[in-house]
């Protein structure tokens, strides 16, 4: 043990590289005698290919080969399966449609940019001329890109044999239906929101790229690929689509330039360029083009729902009714009907003592691209809808919106002495304080004082707004008998080993992936505190299947509270036998140890012996104990008891034009816990970032499909994403309420900022416009200056 | 975002720029900034680009006579910081500070901003207002055009395939002339939603030019007369901009439908000559 790291502001040792242009990404890979291949892609979002004609690309020189729908086929690969399964509340399973990795002639097209051949080429611009010159007869069909329209009557259908009404499963939580409609139609005063939760689309800074590469003579393939989830594409791959053997596949995801969740996924790419590289027998690497990344990647959100909230007179929440149409695209991504149903349903009870609760959820097929899990997942979903309902609420009722919470807040609870709090949707809370989180909220904004400036400002003709959000998500995914039995069809542990060498330097290997969230120095700074050596002494190894043991990857901010407790039983095992060894050097009783500062020292003397002697004895067994193995390493695997549950607040200060309706974000404030804290800097980089996406969504983001299933803003000239001057300096603040039930009281930070802060930004602009007489329930966002002028006629 | 190939070639002289034209399908390069978009998506797929960034000839920005001359291949970021502009004619200026981003004030050029004539573009509505003039050269040698002959409609102007703009020609303006440009972005592109330019000579005589708002940029005639000569005070300019862009054929898209943009353009109208009073 040593205190010189965890808790401290180390700077990013992965930055170095990062900075320096040294990073190395799938897309500086050059394999020798590598192809480059290019994917011709619909134009349309619902067509029959009727013909695909490839003579001409084939004849252009420097190409290599073209491969379409109908070699796929032929070739018998699967199509690629969805990794949760969610049923219907019948009993009867999900809808789940194959999705190919190319449309083959005689097959529909089933959204914009859905694949149908592959062109493979010598070089990446004869690929794209050659891609332009396959020519695909297409017979252009209606399509439907709203999920509540594509479940009335009469809809055209995206899969006519599997879910002719478009339905791919419907689903329910909480409390009977009947008893919260009672409770509803009890309640003193209800508000009732009909909202739209938009689609938005990740925009990973790096976009996808893959490369595949068989090796005749080892038979071994390998896929190198910007990815969140090396292990479980192996698994995805090999197992299910290509029907590989798993042992002769290796998944490398090297240095990964941001997912956001949508490289969680295995893609039809991945697999493409894998089985490619095998009927050509050279490496085969695509890179995803910007454009390519805004029809493809998967996206997040689009959620129509219907929300009432019933209060009794003095304001305390007796009831929530949900009605919602999840869209999840036209084929089911990997963890797609998990997103609106456990990782949204479940946390429908908020921070509220809220004693009936229902949610009825359609997962509707459109001919859209696929909608999966995007930073926050079901969470911000959720949040919104609960976060809008309290501000429209107080609104409504005359209340004020910090009192309703307040009167509404489930008391503190610490997990240890005091239970659990179980919710009325399934889970039950581990710790949380969430009055702390909203009081210093309060506090940091000078609350009595902006509603004195707010009065002020309306004198002068100007609206100002504040907003609030508290939130609570459930996170550090996840128990794996849980989530087996909500649906998921693999377990959700992670693994670690750690290595010590004979020198007393340490390989950290972990099934987590880094890509943005800064493992090399966080794990890193934990490992070195538990020795008691200095952190450049460990090295953190991850994202190759071939060096790792196993892995889960990395999204629902569960890196550090599954992926760092697994290297938590690991050092403990090490510790373990190193005090064994140690005992046997030092002649004591091992009883009789301390460890303390990187050495074992028998308690009340000074005879000591260091991390690093232990180490060499371990390989170097010539005085040792009797029985004991030689070597110190360990590997573990670590499997939570329960999801982690970090809460917090959000308020957002603004001021709308009123000749324009242009809303400005004055002040941005966030109050998050997210249990202790290895790295602050590292969770401040993490809330501010996602801060930014949060509010990106409420004011600038939202993917737009016409009439057409055409994405019409599928590029940065129209899609709107927030920029450093679009956002005030954010003032953040945290509270510390541990995790009771890992080793590290650590709960995660990855998408509380994105989870929270939507509805706080909304909030404010509805309030602001209250303030000038505007009596608005919903503005449907993103909030662009024509729909708050609109909001104001 | 792979062009169809091209061939490249840099032109060392006005003249070999024109005789590369000539010769067939060719576009001009110079900043790039909207002809590479194009060619990435491949919208556009000349056979040849001619290059005509370091032209020297080209470049630069002097006082003629009356006139400010600026060579068309003097970037944003040159115009925005020009001592002599902002001596001069500081809208130029003050319009050019507002396009896009440091990076592409950097790289983008006046004369290609106005060769491409997007509608949403600054520089039209500027060049509009200060009354410039666009000197072309080609084939048939050099010809003069007022800036709103220049511009002939939606994306399109009256620039032969075998002519390159050589310089824009500003009169000065009488000393005392006031002006002003006022911009709300799209927050995307961070092109002009509405671009308001105006100017206010001491005479009264007031001009007024919109970008983003039109199917091209165009001087409001109707707002013009109404306020040239009348003092500037807030019931003769309300009066003035409530025919705001009539007999316009009004953009629509999604960050802001017909109705919208003539609002914002009325208010844009508005703040401009408030800034002028």
């Amino acid at each position: 043990m040593s205190n010189r790291y965890i808790g401290k502001s180390i700077k990013r040792v992965e930055d170095k590289r990062f900075i320096t242009g040294k990073g190395k990404y799938t897309d500086d890979m050059v394999l020798p005698q590598q192809t480059y291949a290019h994917i011709v892609r619909s134009p349309y979002a619902h067509a029959l290919v009727k013909k695909i004609d490839i003579s001409a690309a084939l004849a252009i020189e420097g190409v290599v080969a073209v491969f379409t729908g109908d070699d796929i086929r032929n070739a018998g690969i699967n199509g690629v399966p969805c990794g949760w399964q969610v049923n219907f509340k019948d009993g009867t399973t999900m809808k789940e449609p194959s999705h190919p990795l190319l449309v083959g002639t005689g097959d529909t097209i089933k959204h914009l940019g859905d694949a149908v051949a592959v062109v493979i080429a010598e070089d990446r611009n004869i690929a794209a001329d050659a891609a332009d010159a396959v020519e695909v007869d297409y017979e252009v069909k209606n399509a439907i890109s709203n999920p509540f329209e594509a479940v009335q009557a009469g809809a055209t259908p995206v899969h006519p044999e599997v879910a002719p009404n478009n339905i791919a499963f419907d689903w329910t939580l909480g409390n009977p239906r009947d008893e919260v409609d009672a409770a509803i139609a009890a309640s003193h005063h209800v508000t009732t929101l009909d909202f739209i939760n938009q689609r938005v689309i990740p925009n990973a800074i790096e976009p996808r790229v893959a490369i595949g590469h068989y090796d005749t003579t080892s038979e071994k393939y390998t896929l190198y690929t910007s990815t969140q989830n090396p292990h479980l594409i192996r698994l995805m791959m090999s197992a299910f689509v290509l029907g590989i053997p798993e042992h002769k596949v290796r998944v490398v995801g090297p240095d990964v330039g941001g997912g956001f969740g949508s490289k969680i996924f295995h893609y039809t790419e991945e697999a493409l360029v894998v089985w490619a590289s095998k009927q050509i027998e050279r490496p085969v690497k695509w890179t995803s083009e910007r454009s390519e990344a805004f029809m493809t990647d998967a996206h997040g959100r689009d959620h129509v729902t219907k929300a009432e909230m019933g209060f009794d007179k003095d304001g305390n929440v007796m009831a929530l009714r949900v009605k919602t149409y999840a869209n999840l695209g036209a084929y089911l991504s990997l963890f797609a009907p998990a997103v609106p149903t456990y990782l949204h349903g479940t946390l429908l009870q908020g921070l509220y003592t809220t004693p009936k609760i229902n949610i009825d959820l359609v997962g509707v097929f459109t001919h859209t691209n696929a909608v999966d899990a995007y930073r926050g997942a079901g969470r911000p979903e959720a949040t919104y809808l609960l976060e809008r309902l309290m501000d429209l609420g107080a609104l409504e009722m005359g209340m004020d919106p910090a009192d309703l919470r307040f009167r509404n807040f489930i008391p503190p609870f610490d997990g240890v002495t005091q239970p659990g709090y179980q919710t009325q949707v399934a889970l039950q809370y581990d710790s949380g304080n969430y009055e702390g989180v909203l009081k210093r909220g309060l506090e940091m904004l000078d609350y009595k004082g902006f509603r004195e400036d707010q009065k002020e400002a309306l004198k002068n003709g100007k609206l100002l707004g504040v907003g609030f959000s508290t939130y609570v998500e459930a996170c550090g995914i996840a128990p794996s008998a849980v989530v087996g039995s909500l649906g998921a069809r693999a377990g959700l542990y992670e693994s670690a080993q750690v290595r010590v060498q004979p020198t007393g330097k340490v390989s950290v290997y972990t099934g987590s992936h880094s890509h943005g969230q800064g493992h090399e120095t966080t794990f890193v700074q934990i490992v070195a505190d538990k020795f008691g050596i200095p952190m450049e002494d460990v090295e953190l190894i991850h994202g190759d299947s071939d060096t790792v043991a196993f892995g889960m990857g990395t999204y629902g901010s569960r890196s550090l509270a599954v992926g760092g407790s697994a290297i938590m039983k690991s050092i403990d095992k090490i510790l373990e036998k190193g005090a064994k060894i140690a005992a046997h050097k030092l002649e004591a009783n091992i009883d009789d140890l301390e460890f303390n500062e990187g050495k074992w020292t028998v308690k009340g003397t000074d005879k000591s012996i260091s991390f690093g002697d232990v180490s060499l004895t371990a390989y170097v067994p010539h005085v040792y104990p009797e029985g004991l193995e030689p070597g110190l390493d360990f590997s573990s695997f670590y499997d939570p008891a329960n999801f982690t549950y970090p809460f917090g607040c959000h308020i957002a200060v603004v001021e709308i034009d009123p000749e324009t309706g242009k809303v400005k974000l004055k002040r941005f404030l966030a109050v998050d816990d997210v249990g202790n804290v290895i790295n602050p800097m590292i969770v401040d980089g993490q809330i501010h970032g996602g801060l930014a996406q949060g509010i990106g969504q409420a004011l600038f983001e939202g993917a737009i499909y016409d009439d057409n299933g055409q994405l019409i803003n599928g590029s940065y000239m129209d899609y709107c994403m927030p920029r450093a001057d679009d956002l005030p300096m954010f003032e953040i603040d945290r509270t510390v309420t541990p995790c009771p039930h890992n080793p590290l009281g650590v709960k995660g930070a990855g998408e509380a900022g994105c989870i929270g802060s939507t509805p706080a930004v909304v909030n404010a602009v509805i309030d602001a416009l209250w303030s000038g007489g505007h009596q608005v329930k919903d503005i449907l966002m993103p909030l662009t200056p024509e729909r708050v002028w609109r909001a104001m006629q | 975002m792979i062009p169809a190939s091209f061939e490249y070639k840099r032109a060392r002289s006005v003249k070999a720029a024109i005789e590369l034209l000539a010769d067939g399908n060719a576009k001009v390069l110079s900043g790039g900034h909207s002809l590479v978009p194009a060619l990435k998506l491949r919208l556009n797929q000349p056979e040849m680009l001619v290059d005509i960034a370091r032209i020297a000839s080209l470049k630069g920005i002097k006082v003629s006579g009356k006139e400010l001359v600026i060579g068309s291949t003097t970037t944003h970021q040159e115009i925005a910081s020009s001592d002599i502009v902002k001596e001069h004619l500081s809208i130029l200026a003050e319009g050019a500070g507002a396009i896009g981003d440091v990076q592409v004030r950097n790289k983008g050029t006046l004369g290609g901003s106005l060769a491409h004539a997007d509608p949403s573009a600054d520089w039209p509505a500027l060049v509009l207002v200060s009354n410039a003039k666009v000197v072309l050269e080609g084939s048939g040698g050099e010809r003069t055009l007022n800036a709103a002959d220049f511009f002939t409609g939606f994306f399109s102007t009256a620039l032969a395939s075998d002519e390159i703009i050589t310089e824009i020609r500003f009169p000065i303006p009488a000393k005392g002339t006031k002006s002003t440009y006022q911009k709300f972005v799209q927050p995307a592109s961070r092109f002009a939603l509405v671009g308001c330019a105006a100017m206010r000579e001491p005479s009264g005589e007031t001009r007024v030019a919109f970008s983003g708002v039109a199917d091209a940029a165009f001087r409001d005639t109707g707002i013009e007369n109404a306020i040239s000569g009348k003092t500037l005070t807030a019931e003769n300019i309300n009066h003035a901009v409530s025919d705001t862009a009539k007999g316009q054929d009004i953009m629509s898209d999604h960050y802001a439908s017909e109705e919208y943009r003539v609002h914002l353009a009325k208010v844009f109208a508005k703040r401009a000559l408030m800034a002028l009073a």
